[in-house]
């Protein structure tokens, strides 16, 4: 089975948005929330600048606090490609894994339940691509198995240097950024 | 090969349009999806139309999900979007849901300006509109209403209003936008630069921006490109006083001393004659003038253009080799929005001529040769012939002047001269936003006897209107035909997918009605736009029914350079690319560019920049509710150091005041290394006051408030806006 993960190239990405915009209509994410969001990090003295611009939402990491911690079993990793999700009825809007979320990924959606990024699983169970990645102008977003050495985005973490984010916090996190 | 000039075959094209018959054939009505959700559809609806959140038009599909409207992606087949929508379009369903649309038609009650209105249905605002408009006639002539628009839909209104003999008609992306990169093209190389561009950016092996902030401003194609350029490892030049997203991609980062660009261009130029690196079969062979143009730069040395622009001499040097070297696949991109400095055409002349001596006009990933889907017009009557000349340019006073200049009509609505402006229509601009000096846009308002604004939302020149006119948004209406000239030929179309919320209506459905009520129905032979957009595409051998479906019709592939075997033509006086132009010194004007020193702010004060936002689309999307969650006020960008002077930290609010003593809206200051200490910057667009706009009211600033000043290019006509300086108020 796929354990499905994304690589990002930061030199490619322009922080658009664009990926912000098309989860939010493809997932209909209400007013005032998002599920992924844009982080420029600037550092030097203008102006030698370097700037790194990530586009960010749930890692679907491998080591799952979010999933341990749910006491009603609502935050669960699927078969399908490893994706970690949201029973929406099971979930009681504790607020427990968006404190063990060290990405601070998740929030409460208005109807009370945790909500995040779920690699838009409803298109990739079609063999489509998460609406964030189908939709990048820049074409700077890849999506594929992390365990097929043949995939896109195994090829391009083989080739090209590239980092995580917070690897500290030991989740394992499955986004990649390559730089 | 084709050895027939591209330029020349439009120009035949576009004549046997205008000479075509002027009797219509009235097709039958196409049952279209106008209707298509009177009854909600169960499930997924696919519908192809293109976008209009900006001007670019990319190809879309929009889906309704039982009948709602949900999501808008990219026409796979669309030459432009390539699939695939920049983030304004992606979030062009906000448009249709926006909440702070205007509803229904609205007459003026009070002062102008107070925005206090009676709602009225369509029938008494257009009568209201008619009366007016016939007793200006009666009056003065129908010379004396004048009409702004911006995009495509302003067609059908443009031509009620031709019909009634109105010749001032005018669009602020001529004067306060492209018009001095259009001017400066056509003086050397005979030909603009077109919309979209003709720039190759994803074949060039060197790509020079300067100031252009490709990836923030979000030209669809362009960026495309420019990621593929990126990924292609192109040699990346940027030119600009803001460390941009650009800049980020870029090999050699130029951090320009605002205002002195002509110095730096002059510079590279010099370095490259003298060093003899230019294309020198391609300038002997297409140009004219160069050995009194080498003459003219040869004093301006990098050593002489780093006291002026602050660039190293060495960068100067490297970047003028690392061009050379890849020429003619070395692409100095002329830009968009260049009303910067007042001498504007002369730096987009200067880009231009850097362009010739690398030879990369007309050559791949240099400027290719458009072309576009051949649709001829539709046959109406002929138009009334004007019996005044246009009031924009009296006696030729730009004598360059390739369009109409918007601030030109505003003078001559202020001064009565020429002969007086009575009446404005505004159709989808927002002019208090668009023109520099607010002030002198309000004063022209006061001297009209009608003021008439067609739009979607409640802008502040809406605010203004004595009648505001609600039209439908692009994903309820149909627009003309889209077959913009490009790298190949395509015709789209937009057309409805979801009805009106309220009493919205299609601008070509506005300007039937009009045309109605002034008596000049004869101007509109069809009952139903379906009818035009049949009979246009019909006498293209094409048909409406088959374009609903697909959306987008690709032409044949056309050639794109010389390499394909086009020889050029310059419609140049010479009838060469005109490294000297005589046409400019027998105007009084610089045969070859020259560099005049840029005004210094007063101590205390920083040059105010401004640019664009990948999410917001000029001042007309900061309510749409998706894109607000995107980015809902602007900030303020300020260098580290200076913050620290001023004692300013990130997130607090600040007041700018410029040096006439207006001061904006409160703004949240960034505090940023991303750029030098003589200049701020800010998103345009945002910092509204008008208070049907409740969503976007009072948040962030104008710079429009603040661009009191502005020089005037007397080449064009085009208003330089980035001389204006603020300082920062700290209460507020």
């Amino acid at each position: 089975m796929a354990r499905f993960g994304m690589v990002i190239d930061t030199k490619k990405c322009v922080g658009c948005m664009d990926c912000v915009v098309a989860c939010k209509t493809e997932n209909n994410v209400p007013e005032g929330y998002n599920r992924d969001w844009i982080v420029t990090a600037a550092n030097g003295k203008f102006p030698d600048i370097h700037l790194e611009i990530q586009t960010q939402r749930c890692n679907h990491c491998d080591y799952t606090p979010c999933v341990s911690c749910c006491p009603t079993g609502a935050s669960h990793v699927e078969d399908f490609g490893k994706i970690v999700l949201v029973e929406h009825n099971k979930c009681i809007g504790c607020k427990a894994c968006l404190a063990a979320c060290p990405y601070d990924a998740r929030f409460i959606h208005p109807d009370g339940y945790a909500d995040k990024c779920t690699f838009c699983i409803h298109r990739v169970e079609k063999g489509e691509l998460p609406a964030c990645v189908s939709v990048c102008p820049t074409h700077c977003m890849y999506f594929g198995d992390l365990d097929d050495p043949n995939s896109e985005v195994s090829k391009l973490l083989a080739s090209r240097k590239n980092h995580s984010l917070i690897p500290e916090a030991g989740t394992l996190p499955r986004i990649y950024y390559l730089t | 090969m084709n050895s027939i000039s591209r330029r020349k075959f439009l120009k035949i094209t576009g004549f046997s349009v205008g000479a075509a018959a002027t009797v219509s054939a009235l097709s039958p009505i196409i049952n279209g999806s106008e209707k298509i959700n009177k009854v909600k559809v169960k499930g997924i609806q696919k519908i192809p139309t293109y976008c209009d959140i900006c001007f670019w038009k990319c190809g879309a599909i929009a889906y309704l999900k039982d009948g709602q409207l949900w999501k808008v992606e990219g026409h796979p087949n669309d030459p432009l979007s390539k699939g695939r929508l920049c983030p304004r379009g992606t979030g062009g369903v906000g448009a249709h849901y926006d909440p702070d649309r205007l509803r229904s038609p609205l007459i003026r009650t009070r002062e102008r300006g107070e925005e206090k209105w009676k709602e009225v249905t369509w029938n008494e605002a257009l009568d209201y509109i008619a009366t007016k408009m016939n007793k200006i006639k009666t009056s003065y002539g129908p010379e004396s209403v004048a009409f702004f628009s911006h995009g495509i839909g302003g067609n059908f209104l443009k031509h009620t209003l031709k019909a009634f003999g109105v010749n001032n008609i005018s669009a602020p992306s001529y004067a306060q936008c492209r018009g001095p990169r259009d001017v400066g093209f056509e003086l050397t190389f005979g030909d603009g630069v077109g919309s979209p561009e003709r720039t190759d950016i994803e074949n060039a092996k060197c790509l020079v921006l300067i100031g252009s902030h490709l990836g923030e401003n979000m030209h669809n194609s362009q960026v495309q490109e420019f990621a593929n350029a990126v990924q292609n490892d192109s040699t990346i030049i940027v030119v600009d006083p803001r460390f941009s997203v650009a800049a980020s991609k870029a090999k050699y980062y130029l951090p320009i001393k605002p205002g002195t660009d002509i110095a730096l261009l002059l510079a590279w130029m010099n370095v490259i004659v003298k060093e003899k690196l230019y294309d020198v079969d391609y300038v002997k062979k297409y140009g004219f003038g160069f050995e009194q143009f080498a003459a003219e730069i040869s004093p301006f040395t990098a050593e002489w253009a780093y006291t002026e622009t602050g660039i190293d001499v060495e960068l100067i040097k490297t970047t003028a080799r690392v061009m050379a070297m890849n020429k003619p696949a070395t692409l100095i991109h002329p830009g968009r929005h260049v009303t910067w400095y007042g001498d504007d055409a002369q730096r987009s002349r200067a880009i231009a001529l850097l362009n010739a001596l690398l030879g990369s006009w007309g050559r791949k990933g240099g400027f290719f040769f458009p072309s576009s889907y051949s649709i001829p017009a539709y046959p109406y009557p002929e138009y009334p012939t004007t019996k005044k000349e246009k009031v924009d340019n009296p006696d030729n006073k730009y004598p360059f002047a390739i369009e109409e200049i918007t601030t030109g009509i505003r003078e001559a609505t202020i001064t009565g001269n020429p002969y007086p402006i009575k009446g404005w229509f505004v159709y989808a601009t927002n002019l208090l936003h668009a023109l520099p000096n607010e002030e002198e846009t309000i004063r022209a308002i006061q001297n009209l006897d009608l003021m008439v604004v067609v739009d979607v939302i409640p802008s502040e020149i809406a605010g203004w209107a004595d009648v505001v006119l609600p039209e439908s948004v692009y994903l309820e209406r149909y627009d003309d035909l889209h077959a913009s000239s490009f790298k190949e030929t395509f015709v789209g179309i937009r057309q409805p997918v979801v009805e009106s919320p309220a009493d919205q209506k299609p601008n070509w459905w506005i300007a039937k009605k009009l045309a109605g009520k002034l008596g000049l129905g004869n101007y509109y032979p069809w009952e139903h736009v379906e009818e035009y957009l049949d009979h246009r595409l019909k006498a293209a051998g094409l048909s409406l029914d088959q374009l609903k479906k697909e959306g987008i019709i690709r032409g044949e592939k056309q050639p794109l350079y010389i390499e394909d075997g086009i020889e050029p033509e310059f419609a140049t006086p010479s009838g060469k690319i005109e490294f000297y132009s005589l046409q400019l010194s027998n105007a009084g004007f610089d045969p070859v560019p020259k560099y005049t020193k840029p005004e210094e702010p007063p101590a205390g004060y920083f040059r105010l920049l401004f640019g664009r936002s990948p999410v917001h689309s000029f001042s007309r999307t900061q309510s749409n509710r998706i894109l607000m969650d995107m980015m809902n006020e602007n900030e303020v960008w300020v260098n580290s150091d200076i913050a620290n002077r001023y004692g300013l930290s990130n997130g607090m609010y600040v007041k700018l005041k410029n040096q006439d003593g207006v001061v904006s809206n409160k703004i949240k200051i960034k505090v940023t290394e991303r750029i030098r200490t003589d200049c701020v910057y800010m998103v345009h667009g945002f910092g509204h006051n008008s208070k049907m706009l409740k969503g976007a009211y009072g948040k962030g600033a104008s710079d429009a408030q603040l661009i009191t000043k502005y020089k005037t290019d007397p080449i064009m006509g085009g208003t330089g806006m980035n001389v204006n300086f603020v300082t920062f108020e700290l209460e507020v």
